[in-house]
């Protein structure tokens, strides 16, 4: 391998990244199970990461000239490799333990009104307590709540949802030339707020909305408008002089319910072609609700573990699998799901089934 | 006892310049005026000096690692912000003796090549701001500080910033942010500041006793200051005591003495206040676990506790605790250690800067659930659920706020459980009266 590059092994999985490479993207590069989550963390929001603490990791062996371990765990996002560096994330109990601690640390406090809340469904929050979290708690106080506020005609604070990941104040530093939103208060009374109730007025701060991990800062053109997973999303462009007018639509039939940007399997805004993320200006994402406003490229892919993918999309990405090297030996199954499901037969191609998906659709496969 | 810092702290008329320099002060400025700055540091090392601000890190050695590079400004930050409840040592030294601290100042400033210091101060400290202030401009008069310092060459200005009321802005980023004019949240490291600090510019920021002490170290030389103490523990320290004893106040001590002797000798505390018996004791600031009497006199192993760094952290966290920044707080049998705690978690939940999730939301919890138990409504299982919270804060948080907010509580369970459980057990009785000594004092059984 070449020596400018850094060895680093994540769950027992060794791969080559350059110096500076941070734990995290080094094991997003890996991908699958051994990535750490990511709440706070934004690769295209400088000096993010770091808060919330999920993406803790285990530093078992420090580099290949001081191989000691790391005394405490580690915020994968803000660490950087060394030469001959060890983690464990999924192998490392401690590291699980810990992470299961800040799931219920960032769930005592939320609502908790996921089939009222216009995120779920693409809400990185359930994705986590999903994954990693306990299913009942242990809090038995009344919970945190503030008012909502509007901040402007597109936006809604739904504060009592944040998780003061503070990547829409970095969205509002390096995008904008005057950030007019910020925190306020401190501890657990601390709160996203523009101090006297203002709005907030940019041309790109409609991005807060897609950076917000949670509810909590929604697009008041689609509030309440429709369910995530009943609206298809398909990649469409336009000529804009503001942006560069790379969106994602999300459409019921060929009504345009909502406009986001772009992301990525991170759930991150795309680069442009040029490299630049491709964050979008808010006449693209709350002006133009028509179809003919734009060029539709087609379908986006969806992985197929979300919940969005449950009706018709093509192209089903399918994520890789890495148990055996996690764990160095083939796992043996108690139980093959093929075995006694209809539903998961590797026959049946979702993504060739017209509309919603139905019993009939597995009992007689057309393409099995 | 060696008196090195506040030897003369109580002369009339000390807090003025012309008395202090009656009393030999800015000699070891003019000294030092002499010496190349990095022998200055090479004493500091020698001396053994260590941080009093709570870490104990020695002080040569952070010094050494500030970076110098070329055409970038270095600074030096005095952290007087002083907020752990039972510490008010630097208070007392700034007050009585503000001549000191600047005198230390404008000897470090030369060491690591700072042209413009900084002391942040707690924001309550209102008037100790304007002494500070009338101290600087003496020293200016008199050619102690601004151009060309005593024809050295070196210049030098020293601000006073005060604080606005947080905790957290004592932690050293947090501390650099608010100096900076920005929201008081800790940093998240690396970079340390010895390398990106105020204004991305190499610093390092220091406890005001710390950089008191570098005046008697010039004036005596490293070796003679680190004849005195023992081990790793040398030079004096500033103790604040306070709570049930007879005689609250601040101490400086060489750190030879016993923790026994410290608490009972007339010379210090004086003993426990109304012929009450000790029951507990946090050695070091409201951050350092607590210790039962039986713990505090006599380590694990039965030997005698001193008040110095390595004795008073004798055992770990099992069965010791630490030298913290010297907030001496004494309970005696009339105290309850489940209130005390209860009062403890307030304050962190209320000081939280709320960056980071376990801290955030953890702290309040912890408080919730204490105020339950303090007030009749605990259940068992929630001294293992604070137990399991704790835990689960404990090192996994961006600044130390968050071990020192799960310290007290684990402390607590691990030496007073029973205390705990009595609480929950007689939620009626428990609000008439407390638990009292129990065996907290009781000789401990000899470990094998
Ligand atoms: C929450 C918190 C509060 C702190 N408050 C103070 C303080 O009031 N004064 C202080 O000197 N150090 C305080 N510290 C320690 C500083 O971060 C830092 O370690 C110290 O100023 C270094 O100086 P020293 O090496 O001279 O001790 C605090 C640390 C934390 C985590
Ligand atoms: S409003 Fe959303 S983006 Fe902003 S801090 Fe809260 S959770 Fe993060
Ligand atoms: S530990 Fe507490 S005080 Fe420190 S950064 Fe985190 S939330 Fe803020
Ligand atoms: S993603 Fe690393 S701490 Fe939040």
């Amino acid at each position: 391998m070449s020596e400018d590059l850094f060895k680093v092994t994540i769950d027992n999985i060794t791969i080559d990244v350059p110096p500076g490479t941070t734990i995290l993207q080094a094991a997003r590069k890996i991908g699958g199970d051994v990535t750490p989550p990511a709440m706070c963390y934004y690769s295209k929001l400088k000096d993010s990461g770091g808060k919330c603490r999920t993406c803790l990791v285990e530093v078992s062996k420090g580099s290949e000239k001081d191989p000691r371990p790391m005394p405490k765990l580690v915020a994968s996002c803000r660490t950087t490799v060394m030469d001959g560096m060890e983690v464990k994330n999924i192998t490392s109990p401690k590291a699980m333990e810990a992470r299961k601690g800040v799931v219920e640390f960032l769930l005592i406090n939320h609502p908790l009104d996921c089939p009222i809340c216009d995120q779920a469904g693409e809400c990185d929050l359930q994705d986590l307590s999903y994954g990693h979290g306990n299913e009942g708690s242990r809090f038995e106080f009344q919970k945190r709540v503030f008012e909502k506020h509007d901040l402007g005609p597109y936006i809604q604070l739904h504060m009592t949802r944040c998780i003061l990941c503070y990547r829409c104040v970095f969205v509002a530093d390096q995008l904008t030339e005057k950030r007019q939103h910020g925190i306020l208060d401190r501890g657990e009374r601390a709160e996203i707020a523009t101090y006297i109730s203002k709005s907030l007025e940019h041309d790109f701060i409609g991005n807060v909305i897609d950076v917000c991990p949670v509810g909590a800062l929604t697009d008041k053109t689609f509030r309440f408008k429709n369910r995530v997973w009943f609206t298809k999303p398909v990649d469409a462009h336009r000529d804009c002089d503001k942006c560069a007018g790379l969106v994602r639509l999300w459409l019921r039939g060929d009504e345009v319910f909502r406009v986001t940007v772009r992301r990525d399997e991170w759930g991150e805004v795309i680069n442009t072609p040029e490299g630049k993320p491709a964050w979008i200006c808010n006449e693209c994402r709350f002006e133009k609700k028509k179809e003919s406003d734009w060029i539709i490229e087609g379908p986006t892919h969806i992985n197929r573990h979300s919940v969005i993918a449950q009706g018709h999309y093509e192209g089903l990405k399918m994520p890789n699998e890495f148990l055996p090297e996690v764990i160095g030996k083939k796992p043996r199954l108690f139980l093959n799901i093929h075995d006694v499901s209809e539903v998961n037969r590797p026959g049946i191609d979702l993504s060739l089934i017209e509309g919603p998906a139905t019993s009939d659709d597995f009992e007689n496969p057309k393409n099995d | 006892m060696v008196k090195l810092l506040l030897e003369n702290a109580q002369k009339e008329g000390i807090r003025f310049l012309k008395t202090y320099r009656e009393n030999g002060g800015y000699q070891s400025l003019e000294k030092a005026l002499k010496m190349a700055p990095d022998n200055i540091t090479e004493e500091v090392k020698v001396s053994g000096l260590r941080g009093r601000g709570g870490a104990g890190f020695p002080t040569g050695l952070k010094w050494s690692f500030l970076a110098k590079p070329e055409n970038t400004p270095r600074y030096l930050v005095c952290n007087a912000d002083e907020s752990e409840p039972g510490t008010f040592k630097d208070r007392f030294l700034m007050e009585f003796i503000p001549h000191l601290l600047i005198e230390g100042m404008i000897i470090s400033s030369y060491a690591l090549g700072s042209n413009r210091s900084y002391i942040y101060i707690r924001g309550e400290y209102a008037w100790i701001v304007d002494i500070l202030r009338q101290a600087i401009e003496e020293a200016k008069q008199n050619g102690y500080l601004g151009k060309n310092i005593l024809g050295s060459g070196f210049d030098c200005e020293i601000f006073v910033h005060p604080g606005a009321g947080a905790y957290i802005c004592g932690e050293e980023t947090a501390l650099l942010e608010s100096l900076e004019g920005k929201r008081g949240n800790p940093r998240i490291k690396p970079p340390f500041p010895a390398v990106k600090g105020l204004w991305n510019c190499p610093t390092v920021v220091n406890n005001v006793e710390t950089i008191a002490a570098v005046v008697p170290i010039i004036k005596m030389s490293g070796a003679e200051y680190a004849k005195i103490g023992v081990g790793r523990s040398t030079g004096t320290k500033l103790i604040s005591a306070c709570g049930n004893i007879n005689k609250p106040g601040v101490y400086e001590i060489d750190m030879t003495i016993s923790v026994e002797d410290f608490i009972y000798s007339d010379e210090f505390c004086g003993g426990i206040a109304n012929g009450k018996k000790l029951k507990a004791c946090i050695p070091g600031g409201s951050s350092v676990p607590i210790l039962p009497a039986n713990l505090l006199l006599k380590t694990a192993k039965g030997e005698t506790r001193y008040m110095n760094y390595e004795s008073l952290s004798d055992g770990g966290f099992a069965t010791g605790s630490m030298m913290g920044s010297g907030g001496f707080i004494v309970l005696d049998e009339d105290q309850c250690v489940v209130k005390h705690t209860y009062t403890l978690a307030h304050f962190y939940r209320h000081e939280s800067c709320g960056q980071c999730s376990p801290c955030r939301e953890g702290t309040g919890w912890m408080e919730r659930i204490l105020k339950n138990i303090e007030t009749g409504k605990g259940k068992m299982s929630d001294i293992d659920l604070l137990w399991d919270i704790q835990s689960k804060i404990e090192g996994n948080t961006i600044c130390p706020l968050g071990d020192a907010a799960a310290w007290p509580v684990a402390a607590a369970i691990r030496h007073f459980r029973d205390e705990f459980e009595w609480h929950v057990l007689n939620p009626e009785e428990s609000q008439k009266r407390n638990y009292g000594l129990a065996n907290y004092a009781s000789p401990l059984a000899l470990v094998s």
